[in-house]
């Protein structure tokens, strides 16, 4: 009984590791690794500007303070969406 | 059953290094225009490690089944369980053990391996094949260890009739939960490693295997804080020394992945946010790992004299191998990365958050190399003069306390302050209502005279004051910006500024957790009662501002132990409650030590008698004093020797009560602890602050669903 059972475990256990080497690559929607990467760092970077919106309203920000970091950070942002638009522009064309 | 438990361990290990494999060779085999590593072979060795996590989770079902059963054809089933023990114990009793504590290891690596691989299972292909490789290599390591040095599948011929049961020591409810908890945290460390060995070798040094592992980090601090919390709970009330924390070899290790592992959540927020620190994070997260496998030698390997370590062992070398291999690895491909991990950006001023990020950092790696120190300092000594010293506690209080307090401090500091710079008018409006507020606790403790003389507890005390009203000014400050933006109540506000930002808020109320813990800690460690008083029945003793009144002594017998102890009547005030603090006597195993005598010759433990309180615990345990009954023990041993088990339980019931007729005076320690119950609130509080930091945020389930919904879209439109 317990020989069946460990066949029956090690037939399994071939039958489910080697499937993706018996089939062609399934299509999944996989993220270019730099795309995700910029599409996180965009998410960052607009978390970093409502963080800084609401430092301002409490008070932890001068006006002063507050306009100069907003400035920088939209600038940082628009730069990365700047070159999102890079990554996305070849894909656009080829698809 | 324990021919196939061999089996699915051995073929756990011929899949992890499978696993292993053939991650690496889809590194070798890339394929498309961006080089990817090749997918199938990817595909194929994450379902290499849902494999491996299958046979694990049969193993360990096969063991817990020959525990219920009282199976003691199992080696490991007749060393730490027996018929008599309960079937709460025995559920939990594969821990207790050296092979399966070291199952439970690699049963847990291989389910969190599964979880980031599933979750990761469409992103970062080039990363993922060599953290695949990682996991399944300690995973190998682990099973390797279980196949050729411990093994929990060892076959009893003939089985014994009964186990040796359970240590009794192991015998209390935090012990069901302590040790999976402290393991779970260990192991957990590994995922946020193994990406980031991932992330060196692909050279892909973003952020982005921090963003993709961040959760697991977080889950490992809170899995380890729960792990700590509960050792400490159990030291209280099962070790009958009266404290928490006994700067204990084992207490430590799990304390210095802790500390090490809280430096890492903090610094990789500056890494996310500003791109700094990357050198600092990836030495960060090997030293945390490293720490989590040092905890799990020094529990294992028996090298350091330890309350909490069950026995010395042969795992201690290749764990210690293991470590040199991970450090010195993990150094290297740091090295040779070095270029690429450094950061083109500065830190903007010294008043911003991320500034007082690196003080807490700072604060907490100092710790961690204080403990260090004072945990290996054994070694080291015998090392160097051939004599084995050890530091004691007040060793580490005078080094531990200044950088403790600095970190309360530093952790209502820091979520005052903005990112990258803060101006003068505004450190004014910000720091004023908490510097108040620490003012004023300090004013307040100046008047008691026991604070007044010591001035490290009245600046604890102070820091804390400031941290909480700085952690409730962020709230009220945050809730009235929301409101004023989107309008709403202000507790509707609050809930929605943290629903919108739990990382950080949930940040925020862990630290107000760690700022009322530590004044739990400060108070009943500086300002404790601690007294040792001999009382026979009748007669009373007063302790601080409690009278003992000792009442009469009691005995319970049960198969497997003597409990002999006391009735305690306790009076403060018009205040007046009863505890019965006991000593058990649990009987050994070796029927040669005679009927009677066996139960004297095991293992005792204490059952602490425990009112506890807000402003303070009344803590006792008892240490009867039972030599008056030698005499009686070895009579029966001699007469009852032969006679039948119910002769025997009537000999061992008389010798017990004649305890009663004729008892002399018992030892009582009597410990007054104030403000201790502090400690567990703010540690459950810091736990829900780290609960609401794992829990995703509203709007990345959001993201999650309306991906699905796109993806929905796309295939009904093909359809």
């Amino acid at each position: 009984m317990e020989v069946l059972l460990a066949l029956a475990i090690f037939v399994a256990l071939v039958v489910f590791v080697s499937g993706p080497l018996r089939h062609r690559p399934r299509e999944v929607e996989e993220m270019d690794a730099g795309l995700a990467d910029l599409e996180a760092r965009k998410q960052a970077k607009y978390a970093e500007i409502r963080d800084a919106r609401l430092d301002h309203a409490a008070g932890k920000l001068s006006d002063e303070d507050f306009e100069r970091q907003d400035a920088e950070l939209r600038g940082e942002a628009v730069a990365i969406l700047k070159q999102l638009d890079g990554v996305d522009k070849p894909a656009e064309s080829g698809g | 059953m324990i021919a196939l438990g061999t089996l699915c361990l051995i073929l756990a290990l011929a899949t992890a290094l499978f696993a292993a494999g053939a991650a690496l060779y889809a590194t070798r085999r890339t394929t498309g225009p961006s080089a990817l590593p090749d997918r199938r072979w990817v595909d194929s060795s994450r379902r290499a490690v849902y494999a491996v996590a299958a046979l694990l989770s049969g193993c360990v079902l096969l063991l817990e089944a020959a525990f219920v059963r009282s199976d003691f054809g199992f080696q490991l089933v007749a060393d730490h369980s027996s018929t008599t023990t309960p079937a709460f114990y025995r559920l939990t009793a594969m821990w207790s053990s050296q092979a399966g504590s070291l199952l439970l290891w690699a049963w847990v690596l291989s389910l969190a391996s599964s979880a980031v691989l599933f979750a990761t299972r469409n992103r970062h292909r080039e990363v993922v094949p060599y953290a695949t490789a990682v996991l399944m290599g300690l995973g190998g390591f682990f099973v390797s260890l279980m196949l050729f040095a411990s093994s929990p599948f060892v076959a009893l011929h003939p089985a014994p009739a009964e186990g040796l049961g359970l240590n009794p020591l192991l015998r209390h409810p935090s012990m069901m939960i302590h040790p999976p908890m402290l393991y779970s945290g260990y192991v957990m460390w590994s995922i946020p490693f193994a990406f980031c060995i991932g992330a060196l070798a692909a050279r892909r040094l973003d952020a982005s295997w921090i963003r993709s592992t961040r959760r697991f980090a977080l889950i490992a601090w809170t899995l380890l804080s729960i792990g700590i919390l509960l050792g400490a709970r159990w030291s209280y009330t099962e070790l009958g020394w009266g404290g928490y924390w006994g700067w204990d070899p084992v207490e430590n290790a799990s304390l210095m992945p802790w500390l090490a592992g809280t430096a890492f959540l903090h610094s990789i927020m500056v890494q996310e946010r500003r791109g700094m620190l990357r050198v600092w994070n990836v030495s960060l997260i090997v030293a945390t790992f490293s720490l989590a496998l040092l905890g799990t030698f020094l529990v294992r390997s028996g090298v350091l004299q330890s309350i909490h370590a069950f026995g010395a062992s042969t795992v201690g070398a290749p764990i210690l191998a293991l470590i040199a291999v991970v450090l010195v690895g993990s150094t290297l491909l740091i090295v040779s990365r070095l270029d690429e991990l450094r950061s083109e950006r500065r830190i903007d001023s010294l008043a911003s958050r991320e500034s007082i990020f690196l003080v807490n950092n700072l604060l907490l790696i100092g710790l961690c190399a204080v403990i260090f120190w004072g945990t290996f300092f054994p070694l080291i000594s015998e090392a160097l003069t051939g004599t084995r010293a050890s530091l004691a506690a007040p060793w580490f209080d005078r080094y531990i306390a200044p950088l403790a307090i600095g970190l309360v401090l530093f952790a209502g500091i820091g979520p005052l302050l903005a990112w990258r710079r803060f101006s003068v008018a505004a450190a004014r409006r910000i720091f004023l209502w908490p510097a108040l507020a620490g003012a004023a606790v300090a004013a307040g403790c100046l008047t008691l005279a026991d604070v007044r003389a010591k001035p490290l507890a009245l600046l604890l005390f102070s820091f804390a004051g400031f941290t909480l009203a700085a952690l409730a000014q962020e709230f009220a400050r945050a809730a009235r910006a929301r409101r004023a933006l989107d309008g709403g109540t202000l507790p509707r506000a609050l809930l929605a500024v943290t629903a919108r930002n739990r990382r950080r808020y949930g940040g925020y109320v862990v630290h107000a957790g760690i700022a009322v813990l530590m004044i739990g800690v400060a108070a009943s460690s500086t300002f404790q009662t601690n007294r040792d008083i001999e009382l026979a029945p009748g007669q009373s003793a007063r302790v601080g501002s409690y009278d003992v009144h000792y009442v009469k002594p009691t005995v319970d017998i049960a198969n497997e132990k003597i409990a002999f102890g006391a009735l305690l009547e306790v009076r403060r005030g018009s205040k007046q409650f009863v505890l019965s603090p006991t000593r058990n006597y649990y009987r050994s195993q070796d029927p040669s030590q005679g009927p009677i005598g066996r139960f004297f010759q095991g293992e005792s433990t204490s059952e602490v008698g425990l009112r506890a309180g807000i402003r303070n615990d009344f803590w006792t345990a008892v240490r009867p004093n039972i030599d008056g009954l030698n005499r009686a023990i070895r009579d029966g041993d001699r007469r009852f020797a032969r006679a039948s088990p119910d002769l025997q339980g009537l000999a061992i019931a008389a010798v017990a009560q004649s305890y009663l007729t004729n008892s002399p005076p018992a030892t009582f320690r009597v410990i007054v602890n104030p403000l201790v119950s502090w400690l567990w609130i703010g540690a459950l509080i810091a736990l829900t602050g780290a609960l609401i930091g794992i829990w995703p945020a509203a709007e990345a389930r959001r993201r999650l669903t309306s991906s699905y919904a796109a993806k929905l879209g796309r295939e009904l439109s093909r359809a």
